[in-house]
Order: C-alpha cells, then structure tokens, then sequence
C-alpha cells in the first residue's frame, strides 16, 4: 500500500500544540509526515504549497487558527486565499486540487488534528502518487533528512 | 430650402409632419424593401432608412434608399458613427445626393456588441455631432471636412440628428440637444415616448433653451404588440422608459396588439398639443403594415402635397 | 502603468515544447504591480510549469531573473550572462520589455508570458481598470479628469449616447458611463459650461497610432 508523504504547515498557535497534544494524549500519528512549523498560518507562501509538491510531497496541509481567532489578525486568511491560488494553478497543470487542503482548528484539537492527517492520507491513497516530480528530485528529498523535522 | 425634399417642405409649410421607419433585408431581397414601402406610401412623408440598425448587417442605408426613391417614396438615410470613418461617410453622402437622396439622420449607432459581428472594429471616428457639423460644412460651405477641399457640386441635404429625453443624464439631455442644434441640425427624431411626463419637461427644457424654434422636432412613437413587448423593452433596452401604467393597461386589455394601437393614437393626439412638437415619427418595428392605420385613426391622413 | 494578464499555461507549455532548458524573466515595473509577471508569480510559474512538464515525463530546467524593468537596455542586457546557456527566454513583461529582449539578444527566441491588455489604474487591490489610450491629445481638463476615449465604449467627444442610462453603459451594466462621470464631476467642479463647447472631430491621425508606430525624440537628452 502507497503511504503517501504529506508536509503538514502547522501555525505554532494552534497547529503544533495540537500536534504535541497527540503525543501526550499517546495517539498514534502517521509516519511520513513532515511538519513545518510557522510563526502564523500567513507566514505560508504560495509558491511553499507548489515546491512541496514539486520537491516529491504527495500531499499538504496547512493547520491553521479557527477565523476571528489569528492573533495576528488575517494570517489564517490570507493563507487560505493562497491555499485557493495554489489549488487553481494545480487545476490548469492537471493535478488534484485535492492535494492542497487547510484546517482550522484551536491549540486543544490533538484529536481533530489526527483525523484530518488520516483523511488526508486516504484522500492521497485514491490519487496515487504525485506524478509530477521527476525522479531526481525525489532521490534529493529522501536523502536530505535534515530539512525535515519530525514529531 | 436647404434641401428641397418633401420632408423639409412639408416642414416648412407649417404642416404636421409624419415619418416612419423601414429595416432594409439581411441580405439582398429587395422584395422585402417593396413590401414594407407599399404598406407606407401615401401614408407618411418620408420613410427612415436604417443603418445596421442594432449592429445587425442588413443592406446599405444608401442602397435600400435608392430603392425606396424607386418604389415611390422619399427616404430619410440614416448614418451611424459606428461603422464608417470621414472618408468613407463623405463619399457615401456624395453618392446619396446624386441618387435623390435629401434627408440624413446622424446617429452615434448601437454599440457593435449588440450585433452579429462582435470581433469588429469600433470605427467611431467621428461623433454624431462632428458628423452633422460636417454634412452642414458640405452643403453650406461646399468643402470637405478640414475645408481645404472643394467638393464638385452641390451636396443638398436636410439634416436630422435623435434625442433622447428618457436616457441619463437627463439634465444634459436638452443641452444635448442644443449642441447638435448649434452643430447644423435641422430636424430631430426623439427616441420612443411612454413616460408622458418626462417627455413634456424634456420639452419645457428645450423651449427654455430656444432649440423648438432653431429645429423642427419629430416625436418618436412605437405602438405596443403586447404587454410581454412593454416589459422586454422596458426592462432590456437602455434609454427607454415605459411606465408601470401602461404595461398594466397592456396586461388587461382583452387583445393587447389593438390595445396597443390605441394607447399610440392617444398618444400622437396629445404630442400634438405639445408647444414645439412638429411632428410624429412612428417606429412600428416589423409592423409597417399597421403605420396606415394609425395614421389614419389619428387624423394625419391624408398626407399634404407640399409644392 | 501597464496592465497584463497571464497567458493560459496550456499556450505557454505548447510554445516550450521542443525546449529543455529555459531563462523566464519577470519585471519588476508595471507586471509586478498587477501581479502578472513580478518576482513572486516568477517562482509560481516556475514551478508550474516544472511540474506540468515532470508530469510528461519531459524534464524542463528554468533559470529565473527578475530585473527592475525589461524596457530598457541597461536592464535587458542584466540577462546577457543567463542567455548563452538556455534554449529560450520566456518573458512575462508586457510587449515593449519583449521586443526590447528581441531586439537586444538577436538570437535568442523569445516568447510572451502574458497578454498586455490596458494602461489603468489600481482601484483597489486586486482590481484594475483601463484608464488611458494613449491618444496623444490629452482633453482632461475639459473632461473633468474623466477621459472619453479610454472610458467610452464609442469613444464619443460631445457628450453621452442615447443608450446612457442610470449612470451606466449601454453595453455592460457594472461599467459606468464615462460621460455621466464627466458630467458629475464638471458639476461638482461649477464647469459645466465646458460641456457646450463643440469638440471637433479628433486628428486620429497626427496624435495616435493610425499613422504608423510613434516616436519621441529628444535631441538635447542624447548623451
């Protein structure tokens, strides 16, 4: 069975407590995965979404706050609005819009957080594999472990 | 006389004029230019001769006018903005006064979107008012435009220009008016009337500015088929008014196309109590046959033999 | 400034075909501004098209550069270095910073990135409208700072059509009729009386393109 890499943009108000809430809570988080932390949801740029597709990633997601709660007011916005620009320029090459995907949940949201990474891999599984990055540069991310950084 | 035509004589005289409309064919059936001048003549005083009236291609205003002088009657030739420039306009006005042709409208024309050939170019190289300061310039001055240029003999047109007293801004509207006055425009053809009362202001308007005794002014009507008409063009043709009122009249009129007859009767008899209206223009798009008789239910029949 | 829209990435991938290695060059003037062709949409269309490509199974290497403007020639020649080693240059400044590509790298082929569309202002982010023709013949002051001939679809001078109606354009109901504008303003401003003036028929020829590509020349600024 394909396990798709997924890259995770996880928002450190929200998204990464979330995240080491599962550890606390001992929940059981799929592998191969790779979490970016970001200051704010809006420090993620949209040409981030495609070089993760682009450099070998199946999948992303952006983990963001709930709308009316960014602390720096329209981050999560503002992400969602690139998430959407991201997701268009997908369609006119071809590829799954669903690849892209954004979720707002709060810092207490370890469980929220392990549903929608095990959506997302099934969501993956019945695409099958990014077919866009040439071979070279899927060697270059599997052996480059020191950009990722795991839970 | 400026021009001669029986129009511009009926006018002068002091008579009540009477003008209608014809749309030349989609092509070159002349049978369909005969069919619509036998339904008018006798009835009116000169027949407008559209020019791709909505940007549709039909025939030439100066072909299907030269036909219309065949048949029996006089044309007006209408020339929009849209599709020619000053060269190909000055030429075409030098052709429509050898073939008999004595009165023009000057109109800006239907935007070229509305039309059958979307992917034209817009021409609009000249605006209706510099096209009647041009056509003035050719029969008063005898140049073409720039007036460097004699023109071989003489270019006798009545000159016409449209007026719309029901599109925005309306104060402008009779200043509008005026300018085109000021530009060489003998006569004016206004744009079909339903609101009464805007009509009647636009009018108090123009008699304010002096312009009903500089031109003769021709008020526009179009007989109403139906209430379904009334809405469609209430609602979808820009510079058009027609009020609530009427549509209802429309709606519970046991047969709306005599209804509508009617109601446009009603109407010429009360423009032509109006200071300053000179005449009634009857717009009865594809219902030519029907200008007879609200002609003759409105009392203008017979037309006068002007000398 | 200068306003432009991408092109479709269907035709920018079919004029890349045969090509395997390629300069795409940005601008940072008028394109950036209107978010067509600036440093940012050089890296998303950089990657795109990467992307597009690796999905054939046909490698495509892009070189990226995004000098300050491509309409110049000190600013075009910046590319000289990156040029001798790619197949072609994609451009995504509008047709002036193409052709002065052209016309400086002789050799190279060069192809647009976007359609040039309008001279226009920004009315809001995100937003563009055509404002200016470039007419030669600049009538502002007596047009209320509107201008006819960039904002009227018939590019009357004298005035509205009869198709004006409720402030808007017969043609398309979200544009506004540039004569209402005009006459709102001069009304605001007490000038009304500008409006009776009969402006004469345009010299198309001597002030814009319909004679030919124009020029300006400034002997007393050549060095």
């Amino acid at each position: 069975m394909f396990d798709p890499k997924i890259v995770a943009f996880c928002c450190e108000q929200s998204g990464i407590p979330a995240a080491e809430m599962c550890k606390s809570l001992k929940l059981e988080v799929y592998a191969n995965l790779e979490i970016v932390p970001v200051p704010c949801a809006g420090r993620m740029e949209t040409i981030f979404l495609l070089k993760a597709l682009e450099r070998g990633a199946d999948g992303v997601l952006i983990f963001a706050c709930h709308e009316e709660n960014c602390q720096y007011l329209r981050g999560n916005v503002r992400a969602k609005s690139r998430l959407l620009y991201a997701r268009n320029m997908l369609e006119t090459i071809g590829l799954e819009k669903g690849r892209l995907e954004i979720c707002n949940l709060a810092t207490n949201s370890g469980v929220k957080f392990i549903e929608v990474l095990n959506d997302m891999v099934e969501q993956l599984r019945k695409m099958g594999p990014n077919p866009c990055p040439s071979s070279e540069v899927v060697k270059e991310c599997v052996n480059d472990k020191s950009r990722s950084k795991t839970n | 006389m400026k021009a001669g035509s029986n129009l511009e004589k009926v006018l002068s005289a002091g008579h009540f004029a009477l003008t209608s409309e014809l749309g030349p064919p989609k092509g070159n059936d002349v049978s369909v230019i005969q069919k619509k001048a036998d339904f008018l003549r006798g009835n009116v005083d000169a027949v407008n001769v559209t020019d791709n009236q909505t940007a549709i291609v039909r025939m030439s205003s100066i072909a299907a006018c030269s036909f219309v002088i065949q048949m029996g009657m006089e044309p007006v030739m209408q020339m929009v903005c849209r599709d020619r420039n000053r060269i190909a306009m000055q030429s075409d006005i030098f052709g429509a006064t050898a073939l008999g042709i004595h009165n023009i409208v000057c109109l800006t024309g239907d935007h070229h979107t509305f039309g059958n050939q979307v992917n034209a170019k817009n021409v609009h190289d000249l605006d209706s008012v510099q096209l009647i300061d041009m056509v003035r310039n050719m029969r008063d001055n005898q140049t073409l435009l720039g007036g460097e240029d004699k023109i071989e003999g003489e270019i006798r047109m009545f000159i016409g220009g449209a007026a719309n007293p029901f599109a925005d801004p309306f104060e402008f509207r009779a200043l509008r008016a005026a300018k085109k006055a000021a530009a060489g425009m003998d006569f004016i053809q206004t744009q079909c009337i339903y609101d009464m009362d805007r009509f009647r202001e636009w009018m108090r308007m123009m008699r304010d500015l002096g312009v009903h005794e500089k031109v003769h002014i021709l008020a526009g009507v179009t007989p109403l088929k139906s209430a379904g008409m009334a809405r469609y063009m209430a609602k979808n043709v820009a510079g058009i008014i027609i009020p609530d009122a009427l549509i209802d009249r429309m709606a519970k009129a046991q047969k709306g196309a005599d209804e509508g007859i009617k109601i446009c009767v009603e109407q010429i008899q009360e423009l032509r109590e109006i200071e300053g209206v000179h005449g009634i223009h009857i717009m009865a798009i594809e219902w030519e046959h029907m200008v007879g008789r609200i002609a003759e239910e409105a009392g203008l029949l017979p037309r006068p033999q002007a000398a | 400034m200068i306003k432009a829209v991408q092109k479709p990435i269907d035709e920018i991938l079919s004029y890349l075909d045969t090509y395997s290695k390629i300069l795409l060059s940005g601008c940072g003037a008028c394109v950036t501004v209107c978010h067509s062709g600036g440093e940012k949409e050089v890296a998303l269309l950089a990657s795109s098209l990467k992307m597009a490509r690796n999905k054939m199974g046909k490698n495509l290497d892009i070189m990226e550069i995004t000098p300050a403007r491509q309409c110049e020639p000190e600013f075009a020649l910046e590319l000289a270095g990156m040029v001798e080693g790619v197949d072609a240059i994609l451009s995504l400044s509008c047709g002036v910073g193409v052709q002065t590509l052209a016309r400086n790298f002789n050799n190279a082929m060069i192809f647009p990135g976007v359609n040039t569309v309008f001279m226009g202002e920004t009315v809001t982010h995100g937003a563009w409208e055509e404002r200016c023709q470039a007419c030669g013949n600049c009538i502002l002051e007596r047009t209320g700072g509107v201008c006819p001939i960039a904002r009227c679809a018939k590019q009357l001078l004298n005035g509205p059509c009869g198709g004006s109606s409720k402030g808007k354009c017969e043609i398309k109901e979200d544009t506004d009729c540039a004569w209402q504008l005009i006459y709102d303003r001069l009304k605001s401003l007490g000038q009304l009386q500008k409006l009776q003036e009969i402006i004469p028929a345009k010299n198309w020829g001597t002030e814009s393109r319909d004679k030919g590509p124009r020029k300006i020349v400034r002997e007393d600024l050549k060095i």
